[in-house]
Protein backbone atom coordinates (compact mmCIF):
# COMPACT_ATOMS: atom_id res chain seq x y z
CA UNK A 1 0.00 0.00 0.00
CA UNK A 2 1.07 3.57 -0.57
CA UNK A 3 0.06 6.93 0.86
CA UNK A 4 -1.15 9.76 -1.34
CA UNK A 5 -2.26 13.28 -0.56
CA UNK A 6 -5.23 14.51 -2.55
CA UNK A 7 -5.16 18.32 -2.66
CA UNK A 8 -8.47 19.95 -3.50
CA UNK A 9 -8.40 23.06 -5.67
CA UNK A 10 -11.73 24.88 -5.89
CA UNK A 11 -13.35 28.28 -5.51
CA UNK A 12 -12.09 29.91 -2.37
CA UNK A 13 -15.05 28.75 -0.27
CA UNK A 14 -15.20 29.49 3.45
CA UNK A 15 -16.01 26.02 4.77
CA UNK A 16 -16.13 27.31 8.37
CA UNK A 17 -19.42 29.03 7.56
CA UNK A 18 -20.81 27.52 4.38
CA UNK A 19 -23.82 29.30 2.96
CA UNK A 20 -26.99 27.53 1.88
CA UNK A 21 -25.59 27.40 -1.68
CA UNK A 22 -22.93 25.01 -0.36
CA UNK A 23 -25.24 22.75 1.63
CA UNK A 24 -25.49 20.18 -1.15
CA UNK A 25 -21.71 20.14 -1.68
CA UNK A 26 -21.22 19.75 2.08
CA UNK A 27 -23.49 16.72 2.01
CA UNK A 28 -21.45 15.31 -0.89
CA UNK A 29 -18.21 15.75 1.07
CA UNK A 30 -19.72 14.04 4.10
CA UNK A 31 -20.98 11.18 1.95
CA UNK A 32 -17.53 10.77 0.40
CA UNK A 33 -15.91 10.87 3.85
CA UNK A 34 -18.17 8.09 5.09
CA UNK A 35 -17.94 5.94 1.97
CA UNK A 36 -14.16 6.14 1.83
CA UNK A 37 -13.57 6.10 5.60
CA UNK A 38 -11.48 2.93 5.38
CA UNK A 39 -8.85 4.51 3.17
CA UNK A 40 -8.92 8.12 4.41
CA UNK A 41 -6.00 8.34 6.80
CA UNK A 42 -6.32 12.06 7.47
CA UNK A 43 -7.16 15.40 5.99
CA UNK A 44 -8.75 18.75 6.65
CA UNK A 45 -10.66 21.55 5.06
CA UNK A 46 -8.74 24.83 5.17
CA UNK A 47 -9.88 28.37 5.99
CA UNK A 48 -9.98 30.53 2.85
CA UNK A 49 -6.86 32.03 1.32
CA UNK A 50 -7.63 35.40 2.93
CA UNK A 51 -6.38 33.81 6.16
CA UNK A 52 -3.17 32.55 4.58
CA UNK A 53 0.25 33.88 5.54
CA UNK A 54 3.29 33.18 3.43
CA UNK A 55 6.62 33.10 5.25
CA UNK A 56 10.10 33.55 3.81
CA UNK A 57 13.47 33.97 5.45
CA UNK A 58 15.56 36.53 3.65
CA UNK A 59 19.34 36.21 3.44
CA UNK A 60 19.66 32.51 4.28
CA UNK A 61 19.03 30.53 7.45
CA UNK A 62 18.62 32.79 10.48
CA UNK A 63 17.94 35.83 8.30
CA UNK A 64 15.04 38.22 8.36
CA UNK A 65 11.63 36.63 8.59
CA UNK A 66 9.37 38.13 5.97
CA UNK A 67 5.68 37.46 6.14
CA UNK A 68 3.23 38.38 3.48
CA UNK A 69 -0.53 38.30 3.50
CA UNK A 70 -2.10 35.72 1.24
CA UNK A 71 -1.35 32.34 -0.31
CA UNK A 72 1.95 31.33 -1.93
CA UNK A 73 0.38 31.50 -5.38
CA UNK A 74 -2.63 33.53 -6.37
CA UNK A 75 -4.63 31.26 -8.64
CA UNK A 76 -8.18 31.19 -9.85
CA UNK A 77 -8.76 27.96 -7.96
CA UNK A 78 -7.30 27.85 -4.49
CA UNK A 79 -6.03 25.06 -2.25
CA UNK A 80 -9.03 24.54 0.01
CA UNK A 81 -8.33 21.23 1.65
CA UNK A 82 -6.59 17.88 1.53
CA UNK A 83 -7.03 14.19 2.24
CA UNK A 84 -4.40 11.59 3.05
CA UNK A 85 -5.38 8.38 1.27
CA UNK A 86 -4.00 4.88 1.49
CA UNK A 87 -4.20 3.06 -1.85
CA UNK A 88 -2.62 0.13 -3.61
CA UNK A 89 -1.59 2.15 -6.66
CA UNK A 90 -2.22 5.30 -8.67
CA UNK A 91 -5.26 3.85 -10.46
CA UNK A 92 -6.95 3.33 -7.11
CA UNK A 93 -5.99 6.84 -5.99
CA UNK A 94 -7.35 8.34 -9.22
CA UNK A 95 -10.62 6.43 -8.87
CA UNK A 96 -10.95 7.70 -5.32
CA UNK A 97 -10.01 11.29 -6.19
CA UNK A 98 -12.69 11.25 -8.89
CA UNK A 99 -15.28 10.79 -6.11
CA UNK A 100 -14.19 13.90 -4.18
CA UNK A 101 -16.64 16.77 -4.92
CA UNK A 102 -13.69 19.07 -5.69
CA UNK A 103 -13.02 16.91 -8.77
CA UNK A 104 -16.16 18.25 -10.44
CA UNK A 105 -16.18 21.66 -8.74
CA UNK A 106 -12.52 22.28 -9.47
CA UNK A 107 -9.62 19.83 -9.55
CA UNK A 108 -7.87 17.35 -7.30
CA UNK A 109 -4.08 16.95 -7.39
CA UNK A 110 -2.74 13.60 -6.24
CA UNK A 111 0.79 13.39 -4.88
CA UNK A 112 2.52 10.29 -3.56
CA UNK A 113 3.80 10.70 0.00
CA UNK A 114 7.42 9.96 0.88
CA UNK A 115 7.58 7.66 3.88
CA UNK A 116 11.09 8.08 5.24
CA UNK A 117 12.89 5.11 6.70
CA UNK A 118 11.09 2.57 4.56
CA UNK B 1 24.31 -10.55 -37.51
CA UNK B 2 21.52 -8.16 -38.39
CA UNK B 3 19.00 -10.96 -37.80
CA UNK B 4 20.58 -11.63 -34.43
CA UNK B 5 20.33 -7.99 -33.38
CA UNK B 6 16.69 -7.98 -34.45
CA UNK B 7 15.95 -11.21 -32.57
CA UNK B 8 17.55 -9.89 -29.40
CA UNK B 9 15.70 -6.60 -29.70
CA UNK B 10 12.33 -8.28 -30.33
CA UNK B 11 12.79 -10.56 -27.35
CA UNK B 12 14.21 -7.69 -25.28
CA UNK B 13 10.82 -6.04 -24.67
CA UNK B 14 9.32 -9.33 -23.39
CA UNK B 15 12.32 -10.05 -21.20
CA UNK B 16 12.16 -6.53 -19.79
CA UNK B 17 8.43 -6.85 -19.13
CA UNK B 18 8.94 -10.07 -17.19
CA UNK B 19 11.77 -8.52 -15.21
CA UNK B 20 9.56 -5.55 -14.29
CA UNK B 21 7.03 -7.99 -12.85
CA UNK B 22 9.70 -9.91 -10.95
CA UNK B 23 11.54 -6.89 -9.54
CA UNK B 24 8.77 -4.31 -9.35
CA UNK B 25 11.20 -1.70 -10.65
CA UNK B 26 11.41 -0.42 -14.20
CA UNK B 27 14.87 1.03 -13.63
CA UNK B 28 16.36 -2.16 -12.20
CA UNK B 29 14.65 -4.25 -14.87
CA UNK B 30 16.09 -2.07 -17.62
CA UNK B 31 19.61 -2.36 -16.23
CA UNK B 32 19.36 -6.13 -15.90
CA UNK B 33 17.81 -6.61 -19.35
CA UNK B 34 20.41 -4.38 -20.96
CA UNK B 35 23.13 -6.50 -19.40
CA UNK B 36 21.55 -9.74 -20.64
CA UNK B 37 21.23 -8.32 -24.16
CA UNK B 38 24.88 -7.26 -24.18
CA UNK B 39 25.92 -10.76 -23.07
CA UNK B 40 23.75 -12.32 -25.75
CA UNK B 41 25.27 -10.18 -28.48
CA UNK B 42 28.71 -11.10 -27.18
CA UNK B 43 28.30 -14.86 -26.76
CA UNK B 44 25.65 -15.96 -29.27
CA UNK B 45 27.70 -15.23 -32.41
CA UNK B 46 30.47 -17.39 -30.87
CA UNK B 47 28.48 -20.21 -29.20
CA UNK B 48 25.35 -20.17 -31.35
CA UNK B 49 21.83 -19.01 -30.49
CA UNK B 50 20.36 -21.06 -27.62
CA UNK B 51 17.29 -23.24 -28.29
CA UNK B 52 15.10 -20.92 -26.27
CA UNK B 53 16.59 -17.44 -26.60
CA UNK B 54 13.90 -15.81 -24.47
CA UNK B 55 14.41 -18.20 -21.56
CA UNK B 56 18.17 -17.68 -21.81
CA UNK B 57 17.72 -13.91 -21.70
CA UNK B 58 15.28 -14.05 -18.78
CA UNK B 59 17.55 -16.31 -16.73
CA UNK B 60 20.57 -14.12 -17.46
CA UNK B 61 18.69 -10.90 -16.70
CA UNK B 62 17.28 -12.38 -13.46
CA UNK B 63 20.75 -13.34 -12.31
CA UNK B 64 21.95 -9.83 -13.02
CA UNK B 65 18.96 -8.31 -11.19
CA UNK B 66 19.68 -10.37 -8.09
CA UNK B 67 23.30 -9.19 -8.23
CA UNK B 68 22.20 -5.60 -8.52
CA UNK B 69 19.77 -5.89 -5.62
CA UNK B 70 22.40 -7.49 -3.40
CA UNK B 71 25.02 -4.94 -4.36
CA UNK B 72 22.78 -2.02 -3.61
CA UNK B 73 21.84 -3.83 -0.38
CA UNK B 74 18.71 -1.78 -0.31
CA UNK B 75 16.62 -4.88 -0.04
CA UNK B 76 17.11 -7.88 2.23
CA UNK B 77 18.84 -10.88 0.66
CA UNK B 78 15.64 -12.84 1.28
CA UNK B 79 13.77 -10.65 -1.18
CA UNK B 80 16.54 -11.03 -3.72
CA UNK B 81 16.52 -14.79 -3.28
CA UNK B 82 12.75 -14.93 -3.60
CA UNK B 83 13.26 -14.06 -7.21
CA UNK B 84 15.41 -17.07 -7.89
CA UNK B 85 12.83 -19.85 -8.12
CA UNK B 86 11.44 -20.50 -11.57
CA UNK B 87 8.15 -18.72 -12.06
CA UNK B 88 5.40 -19.43 -14.54
CA UNK B 89 6.56 -17.18 -17.31
CA UNK B 90 3.71 -15.38 -19.03
CA UNK B 91 5.56 -13.08 -21.44
CA UNK B 92 2.41 -12.00 -23.27
CA UNK B 93 0.68 -10.78 -20.13
CA UNK B 94 3.93 -9.24 -18.93
CA UNK B 95 4.52 -7.34 -22.14
CA UNK B 96 0.93 -6.13 -22.29
CA UNK B 97 1.16 -4.96 -18.68
CA UNK B 98 4.31 -3.02 -19.50
CA UNK B 99 2.65 -1.42 -22.54
CA UNK B 100 -0.19 -0.19 -20.33
CA UNK B 101 2.31 1.13 -17.78
CA UNK B 102 4.28 3.07 -20.39
CA UNK B 103 1.11 4.52 -21.97
CA UNK B 104 -0.62 5.34 -18.68
CA UNK B 105 -2.74 8.51 -18.89
CA UNK B 106 -1.02 9.90 -15.78
CA UNK B 107 2.14 10.29 -17.92
CA UNK B 108 2.44 13.19 -20.34
CA UNK B 109 2.14 12.31 -24.02
CA UNK B 110 5.80 13.25 -24.53
CA UNK B 111 6.78 10.85 -21.76
CA UNK B 112 4.57 8.10 -23.19
CA UNK B 113 6.14 8.49 -26.61
CA UNK B 114 9.65 8.43 -25.16
CA UNK B 115 8.94 5.34 -23.04
CA UNK B 116 7.23 3.55 -25.92
CA UNK B 117 10.35 3.98 -28.06
CA UNK B 118 12.92 3.39 -25.34
CA UNK B 119 11.31 0.75 -23.15
CA UNK B 120 8.96 -1.04 -25.57
CA UNK B 121 10.84 -0.37 -28.80
CA UNK B 122 14.26 -1.07 -27.33
CA UNK B 123 15.91 2.00 -28.86
CA UNK B 124 18.85 3.50 -26.98
CA UNK B 125 18.29 6.89 -25.36
CA UNK B 126 20.41 8.70 -27.97
CA UNK B 127 18.46 6.99 -30.75
CA UNK B 128 15.15 8.11 -29.22
CA UNK B 129 16.51 11.64 -28.89
CA UNK B 130 17.59 11.70 -32.54
CA UNK B 131 14.31 10.22 -33.76
CA UNK B 132 12.28 12.84 -31.90
CA UNK B 133 14.72 15.65 -32.77
CA UNK B 134 15.32 16.44 -29.10
CA UNK B 135 18.77 16.98 -27.50
CA UNK B 136 19.99 13.80 -25.79
CA UNK B 137 20.26 15.29 -22.26
CA UNK B 138 16.67 16.52 -22.55
CA UNK B 139 15.53 13.04 -23.57
CA UNK B 140 17.53 11.37 -20.78
CA UNK B 141 15.94 13.71 -18.26
CA UNK B 142 12.46 13.10 -19.67
CA UNK B 143 12.92 9.32 -19.42
CA UNK B 144 14.31 9.50 -15.89
CA UNK B 145 11.43 11.67 -14.76
CA UNK B 146 8.91 9.28 -16.32
CA UNK B 147 10.51 6.24 -14.65
CA UNK B 148 10.52 8.03 -11.31
CA UNK B 149 6.85 8.90 -11.64
CA UNK B 150 6.02 5.28 -12.47
CA UNK B 151 7.97 4.16 -9.41
CA UNK B 152 7.01 6.82 -6.86
CA UNK B 153 3.40 7.46 -7.81
CA UNK B 154 2.96 3.69 -8.26
CA UNK B 155 1.60 3.65 -11.76
CA UNK B 156 0.35 0.08 -11.87
CA UNK B 157 1.90 -2.66 -13.97
CA UNK B 158 -1.08 -4.69 -15.16
CA UNK B 159 -3.61 -5.12 -17.92
CA UNK B 160 -6.50 -2.78 -17.01
CA UNK B 161 -9.78 -4.36 -15.91
CA UNK B 162 -12.40 -4.92 -18.64
CA UNK B 163 -14.38 -1.82 -17.68
CA UNK B 164 -11.38 0.45 -18.34
CA UNK B 165 -9.87 -1.52 -21.20
CA UNK B 166 -11.45 0.22 -24.23
CA UNK B 167 -10.45 3.67 -23.01
CA UNK B 168 -6.95 2.59 -22.00
CA UNK B 169 -6.41 0.73 -25.26
CA UNK B 170 -7.45 3.88 -27.11
CA UNK B 171 -4.78 5.72 -25.15
CA UNK B 172 -2.11 3.22 -26.19
CA UNK B 173 -3.27 3.42 -29.82
CA UNK B 174 -3.18 7.22 -29.70
CA UNK B 175 0.42 7.16 -28.49
CA UNK B 176 1.52 4.77 -31.25
CA UNK B 177 -0.38 6.79 -33.86
CA UNK B 178 1.27 9.98 -32.60
CA UNK B 179 4.70 8.36 -33.12
CA UNK B 180 3.67 7.40 -36.65
CA UNK B 181 2.39 10.89 -37.42
CA UNK B 182 5.63 12.50 -36.26
CA UNK B 183 7.24 10.63 -39.15
CA UNK B 184 4.45 11.03 -41.68
CA UNK B 185 5.38 14.40 -43.10
CA UNK B 186 8.96 14.67 -41.97
CA UNK B 187 11.65 12.72 -43.83
CA UNK B 188 14.09 13.47 -40.98
CA UNK B 189 11.91 11.41 -38.65
CA UNK B 190 11.10 8.69 -41.20
CA UNK B 191 12.62 5.96 -39.00
CA UNK B 192 9.81 6.50 -36.52
CA UNK B 193 7.26 5.16 -39.00
CA UNK B 194 8.90 1.74 -38.86
CA UNK B 195 9.03 1.90 -35.06
CA UNK B 196 5.33 2.76 -34.90
CA UNK B 197 4.44 -0.13 -37.20
CA UNK B 198 6.54 -2.41 -35.01
CA UNK B 199 4.72 -1.25 -31.86
CA UNK B 200 1.32 -1.63 -33.57
CA UNK B 201 2.32 -5.13 -34.64
CA UNK B 202 3.31 -5.95 -31.07
CA UNK B 203 -0.05 -4.69 -29.78
CA UNK B 204 -2.07 -6.54 -32.43
CA UNK B 205 -0.13 -9.74 -31.71
CA UNK B 206 -0.95 -9.44 -28.00
CA UNK B 207 -4.62 -8.48 -28.50
CA UNK B 208 -5.65 -10.31 -31.68
CA UNK B 209 -9.37 -9.93 -30.91
CA UNK B 210 -9.36 -6.18 -30.33
CA UNK B 211 -10.60 -4.15 -33.33
CA UNK B 212 -8.66 -1.12 -32.11
CA UNK B 213 -5.33 -2.98 -32.11
CA UNK B 214 -6.05 -4.56 -35.51
CA UNK B 215 -7.44 -1.34 -36.98
CA UNK B 216 -4.40 0.62 -35.87
CA UNK B 217 -1.98 -1.89 -37.43
CA UNK B 218 -4.00 -1.97 -40.66
CA UNK B 219 -4.08 1.84 -40.80
CA UNK B 220 -0.34 2.20 -40.24
CA UNK B 221 0.53 -0.49 -42.79
CA UNK B 222 -1.72 1.09 -45.43
CA UNK B 223 -0.51 4.63 -44.81
CA UNK B 224 3.10 3.55 -44.62
CA UNK B 225 2.77 1.58 -47.89
CA UNK B 226 2.79 4.92 -49.73
CA UNK B 227 5.86 6.31 -47.99
CA UNK B 228 8.31 5.88 -50.91
CA UNK B 229 5.93 7.53 -53.36
CA UNK B 230 4.86 10.25 -50.96
CA UNK B 231 8.03 11.47 -49.35
CA UNK B 232 11.22 12.23 -51.19
CA UNK B 233 14.04 13.14 -48.78
CA UNK B 234 14.93 16.22 -50.78
CA UNK B 235 11.84 16.96 -52.84
CA UNK B 236 8.36 18.25 -52.13
CA UNK B 237 5.56 16.21 -50.61
CA UNK B 238 3.73 14.24 -53.32
CA UNK B 239 -0.01 13.96 -52.64
CA UNK B 240 -2.26 11.07 -53.66
CA UNK B 241 -3.30 12.30 -57.14
CA UNK B 242 0.32 12.62 -58.29
CA UNK B 243 1.90 9.60 -56.60
CA UNK B 244 3.65 6.96 -58.68
CA UNK B 245 1.52 3.99 -57.62
CA UNK B 246 4.11 1.50 -58.83
CA UNK B 247 6.24 2.62 -55.87
CA UNK B 248 3.60 1.64 -53.31
CA UNK B 249 4.53 -1.29 -51.10
CA UNK B 250 2.18 -4.03 -52.34
CA UNK B 251 3.09 -6.48 -49.56
CA UNK B 252 2.18 -3.90 -46.90
CA UNK B 253 -1.10 -3.16 -48.71
CA UNK B 254 -2.02 -6.86 -48.89
CA UNK B 255 -1.25 -7.34 -45.19
CA UNK B 256 -3.08 -4.15 -44.23
CA UNK B 257 -6.21 -5.08 -46.17
CA UNK B 258 -6.27 -8.59 -44.67
CA UNK B 259 -5.92 -7.27 -41.13
CA UNK B 260 -8.54 -4.61 -41.84
CA UNK B 261 -10.98 -7.36 -42.85
CA UNK B 262 -10.44 -9.10 -39.52
CA UNK B 263 -10.79 -5.81 -37.64
CA UNK B 264 -14.11 -5.02 -39.31
CA UNK B 265 -15.45 -8.54 -38.72
CA UNK B 266 -14.55 -8.27 -35.02
CA UNK B 267 -16.04 -4.77 -34.70
CA UNK B 268 -19.03 -4.49 -32.43
CA UNK B 269 -21.97 -2.27 -33.36
CA UNK B 270 -19.87 0.83 -32.89
CA UNK B 271 -17.04 0.71 -35.42
CA UNK B 272 -13.50 1.40 -34.32
CA UNK B 273 -12.13 4.72 -35.57
CA UNK B 274 -8.76 3.32 -36.61
CA UNK B 275 -10.41 0.50 -38.56
CA UNK B 276 -12.64 3.03 -40.35
CA UNK B 277 -9.67 5.24 -41.22
CA UNK B 278 -7.90 2.10 -42.46
CA UNK B 279 -10.92 1.34 -44.65
CA UNK B 280 -10.58 4.78 -46.26
CA UNK B 281 -6.84 4.20 -46.74
CA UNK B 282 -7.66 0.80 -48.28
CA UNK B 283 -10.03 2.41 -50.84
CA UNK B 284 -7.09 4.51 -52.01
CA UNK B 285 -4.59 1.66 -51.83
CA UNK B 286 -6.76 -0.59 -53.99
CA UNK B 287 -7.57 2.01 -56.68
CA UNK B 288 -5.54 1.41 -59.86
CA UNK B 289 -5.42 5.16 -60.57
CA UNK B 290 -6.54 8.29 -58.75
CA UNK B 291 -9.38 8.81 -61.26
CA UNK B 292 -10.61 5.26 -60.67
CA UNK B 293 -10.90 5.69 -56.89
CA UNK B 294 -14.24 4.44 -55.55
CA UNK B 295 -15.31 7.85 -54.25
CA UNK B 296 -18.77 6.57 -53.24
CA UNK B 297 -17.11 4.08 -50.92
CA UNK B 298 -14.64 6.69 -49.60
CA UNK B 299 -17.48 9.11 -48.80
CA UNK B 300 -19.54 6.36 -47.13
CA UNK B 301 -16.60 5.46 -44.91
CA UNK B 302 -16.18 9.14 -44.00
CA UNK B 303 -19.86 9.16 -43.00
CA UNK B 304 -19.19 6.18 -40.74
CA UNK B 305 -16.10 7.90 -39.34
CA UNK B 306 -18.17 10.98 -38.48
CA UNK B 307 -20.33 8.82 -36.22
CA UNK B 308 -17.31 7.99 -34.03
CA UNK B 309 -15.01 10.97 -34.66
CA UNK B 310 -16.82 14.12 -35.72
CA UNK B 311 -14.04 16.68 -36.11
CA UNK B 312 -13.61 19.57 -38.56
CA UNK B 313 -10.56 17.83 -40.09
CA UNK B 314 -12.58 14.68 -40.84
CA UNK B 315 -15.29 16.87 -42.40
CA UNK B 316 -12.64 18.64 -44.48
CA UNK B 317 -11.30 15.34 -45.82
CA UNK B 318 -14.83 14.20 -46.59
CA UNK B 319 -15.44 17.46 -48.48
CA UNK B 320 -12.32 16.81 -50.59
CA UNK B 321 -13.71 13.38 -51.51
CA UNK B 322 -17.11 14.92 -52.35
CA UNK B 323 -15.30 17.38 -54.65
CA UNK B 324 -13.77 14.45 -56.54
CA UNK B 325 -17.16 12.79 -57.01
CA UNK B 326 -19.54 15.75 -57.43
CA UNK B 327 -17.22 18.49 -58.66
CA UNK B 328 -15.30 21.39 -57.07
CA UNK B 329 -18.32 23.63 -56.29
CA UNK B 330 -19.99 20.87 -54.25
CA UNK B 331 -16.74 20.35 -52.33
CA UNK B 332 -16.12 24.06 -51.86
CA UNK B 333 -19.62 24.57 -50.45
CA UNK B 334 -18.85 21.97 -47.76
CA UNK B 335 -15.38 23.40 -47.08
CA UNK B 336 -16.80 26.92 -46.69
CA UNK B 337 -19.24 25.68 -44.05
CA UNK B 338 -16.46 24.47 -41.74
CA UNK B 339 -15.29 26.71 -38.94
CA UNK B 340 -12.35 26.57 -36.59
CA UNK B 341 -9.80 25.49 -39.19
CA UNK B 342 -8.22 28.89 -39.86
CA UNK B 343 -4.94 27.74 -38.34
CA UNK B 344 -4.95 24.42 -40.20
CA UNK B 345 -2.92 24.86 -43.43
CA UNK B 346 -4.73 22.07 -45.30
CA UNK B 347 -8.07 23.87 -44.96
CA UNK B 348 -6.60 26.82 -46.88
CA UNK B 349 -4.80 24.47 -49.28
CA UNK B 350 -7.99 22.51 -50.03
CA UNK B 351 -9.89 25.74 -50.66
CA UNK B 352 -7.06 26.93 -52.91
CA UNK B 353 -7.12 23.70 -54.93
CA UNK B 354 -10.89 23.82 -55.42
CA UNK B 355 -10.90 27.54 -56.23
CA UNK B 356 -8.23 27.01 -58.87
CA UNK B 357 -10.25 24.17 -60.39
CA UNK B 358 -13.16 26.63 -60.61
CA UNK B 359 -10.89 29.10 -62.39
CA UNK B 360 -10.79 31.69 -59.57
CA UNK B 361 -7.02 32.21 -59.66
CA UNK B 362 -6.81 35.34 -57.43
CA UNK B 363 -8.83 33.69 -54.65
CA UNK B 364 -6.79 30.50 -55.01
CA UNK B 365 -3.56 32.50 -54.72
CA UNK B 366 -4.78 34.21 -51.54
CA UNK B 367 -5.71 30.84 -50.05
CA UNK B 368 -2.33 29.26 -50.89
CA UNK B 369 -0.58 32.25 -49.31
CA UNK B 370 -2.72 31.84 -46.18
CA UNK B 371 -1.66 28.16 -45.99
CA UNK B 372 2.02 29.05 -46.50
CA UNK B 373 1.85 31.60 -43.68
CA UNK B 374 1.24 28.73 -41.24
CA UNK B 375 3.63 26.16 -39.79
CA UNK B 376 4.59 23.42 -42.27
CA UNK B 377 7.30 20.81 -42.70
CA UNK B 378 9.81 21.48 -45.48
CA UNK B 379 8.29 18.94 -47.94
CA UNK B 380 4.77 20.28 -47.26
CA UNK B 381 5.95 23.82 -47.86
CA UNK B 382 7.67 23.06 -51.15
CA UNK B 383 4.59 21.15 -52.33
CA UNK B 384 2.33 24.14 -51.67
CA UNK B 385 4.86 26.57 -53.17
CA UNK B 386 4.93 24.58 -56.40
CA UNK B 387 1.10 24.54 -56.54
CA UNK B 388 1.06 28.29 -56.06
CA UNK B 389 3.67 28.79 -58.78
CA UNK B 390 1.65 26.60 -61.18
CA UNK B 391 -1.48 28.76 -60.92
Amino acid sequence: MALYVALTYTDDVDWSRPGPEHAEEMREYNAFGQAAAAVIKGGHALYPTATATTVRVNGGKGGDVLTSDGPYAETKEALTGFYVLECADLDEAVALAARIPAAWNGAVEIRPVIVFGQ
Amino acid sequence: MDALVRLVRDEGARVLATLVRLTGSLELAEDATQDAIERALLTWPRDGVPDNPRAWLIVTAKRRAVDLIRREAQRPAKEALAMLPEDQVAPDTDLLSLIFTCCHPALSLDAQVALALRTLGGLATDEVARALLVPEPTMAKRLTRARQKIQNARIPYRVPPDADLPERLNGVAATVYLIFNKAYDDPQAAGLAGEAVRLARMLAGLMPDEPTALGLLALLLLQDSRRAARLDPSGPLVLLPDQDRSRWDRAAIREGVTILGTALRRSPVRPDRYAVQAAIAACHALAPTYAQTAWDAVISWYDVLLTVQDTPVVRLNRAAAVAERDGPSAGLALVARLSGLESYPWWHATRAELLSRLGDVPAARTAYCAALALELSAPQRSHLESRLAAL
